[in-house]
């Protein structure tokens, strides 16, 4: 069942777009067909390796905070750790096995794995829940880094990251609801 | 690759891992049978290989489906997927590290076990060498199975009953090696085909679990 159709939009390199929308008007679908987790039912995405950051973290409570980042780290094939624990306000918390992690700091965990990818675009559903308002700001100051650098950034929020972005209305696209009313009629 | 086998393995060996998990389940098997059967020596080292092999194989079983639900729960199978790693390769590093912390201490146990179930002097090395060509066959079938039930809460039945029936051919052939090593016949004919099953299980299951993967991350 198609959940959006129509949907043509292109970020460049530098720029963030932020999606808008409410619930379940199919901003995460959106994000996991551009990540390639799920193919679209008609077009194509075109553009350069992604990383994804969902609604899970992908933390394995077992290991340390640098364990975490380590692995993440080796399977993008990427050396150095320590600066995204640095961003992310972690290096305290370097040793402490992720399980024992508040909420808040697992999030920030989630969000420092995106820096130790290496990939230039940033694909993030919601980055923001779960983190207090100075977490807020530390990771809009890691994304403009990023997008100083020559990221970019898709991002599906509701909260304001405190710097200018395109917004995308995600419900100018959505697939008409009343042709399948009357599909199942 | 190399990275992902590591890191399973340091997590199977951390609290709540699950390792030895398969090996305590095998010695408690072994343990109770000659309780069940009798103390008649000879009874008791007829029906060994198979009991070992039995034993093995259900062991194998008990961990299967942990093996992705674990990944697929936290969101790393699908960070997996956008890495620059085949899911094929994920799905070998998976099995190969699943085995190493089931398959392994449960070839290393059988000899030991073996004594327990007066399994005949001649029948050590062929039991040890049908567990250590069979076990890996057991993980990668596991590993298909895993992947196609990964997304259902408790997949756990429908894990055992669509797997079990892949396992009877290795469980067959990898019995029948250690049964005739037991009884002083050659066990070569079956083992080759027990490498056989090992060997194509290896070489086509990461492609059909990496697909059904796929479909289970959509």
């Amino acid at each position: 069942m198609p959940v959006l159709s129509g949907v043509t939009f292109s970020v460049s390199a530098g720029e963030a777009v932020v999606l808008r929308g409410p619930n379940g008007s199919g901003k995460t679908t959106l994000l996991r067909t551009v990540a390639g987790l799920q193919p679209a039912l008609a077009g194509s995405v075109v553009g350069e390796d992604v990383a994804y950051a969902g609604h899970a973290d992908g933390i394995k409570g077992a290991l340390s905070v640098r364990e975490n980042l380590r692995f993440w780290a080796d399977v993008f094939g990427m050396r150095e750790v320590e600066g995204a624990m640095r961003a992310f306000d972690l290096w305290a918390l370097r040793d402490r096995a992720a399980g024992h992690l508040s909420a808040g700091q697992k999030r920030r965990l989630g969000l420092a794995r995106l820096a130790v990818t290496g990939r230039p675009l940033w694909l993030l559903d919601e980055p923001t829940v779960s983190l207090d308002a100075a977490s807020v700001a530390l990771f809009g100051d890691v994304l403009r880094g990023h997008l100083a650098g020559g990221g970019a950034a898709l991002i599906a929020t509701h909260v304001e990251l405190g710097f200018e972005a395109r917004v995308v209305d995600v419900a100018q696209f959505r697939a008409v609801a009343g042709a399948l009313d009357g599909a199942w009629a | 690759m190399i990275r992902l086998v590591l890191r399973d393995l340091s997590l199977a060996v951390r609290a709540g891992g699950g390792f030895g998990l398969g090996l305590a389940f095998f010695l408690i098997v072994v343990v109770l049978v000659p309780f069940a059967i009798g103390p008649e020596a000879a009874l008791l080292g007829a029906v060994a290989p198979g009991v070992l092999w039995l034993g093995a194989l259900l062991a194998c079983l008990l961990s299967l489906d942990r093996m992705f639900a674990l990944d697929f729960e936290d969101g790393t199978l699908d960070l997996l997927a956008c890495a620059p790693v085949p899911l094929e390769g994920v799905v070998a590093a998976k099995a190969f590290a699943h085995w190493i912390t089931t398959g392994l201490p449960l070839v290393a146990a059988a000899p030991v076990l073996g004594v327990l179930l007066n399994l005949p002097v001649a029948g050590y090395g062929w039991v040890v060498v049908s567990l250590a060509l069979g076990t890996p066959a057991l993980s990668m079938i596991g590993a298909f199975g895993a992947a196609l039930t990964v997304g259902l809460r408790r997949g756990g039945l429908l894990l055992s009953l669509l797997v079990l029936p892949l396992y009877v051919p290795t469980l067959i052939f990898g019995a029948e090696v250690a049964r005739r090593g037991a009884t002083g016949q050659g066990g070569e004919a079956p083992l080759l085909l027990l490498a056989g099953i090992s060997l194509g299980a290896m070489a086509l299951l990461p492609f059909a679990a990496a697909a059904a993967l796929r479909i289970n991350l959509r």
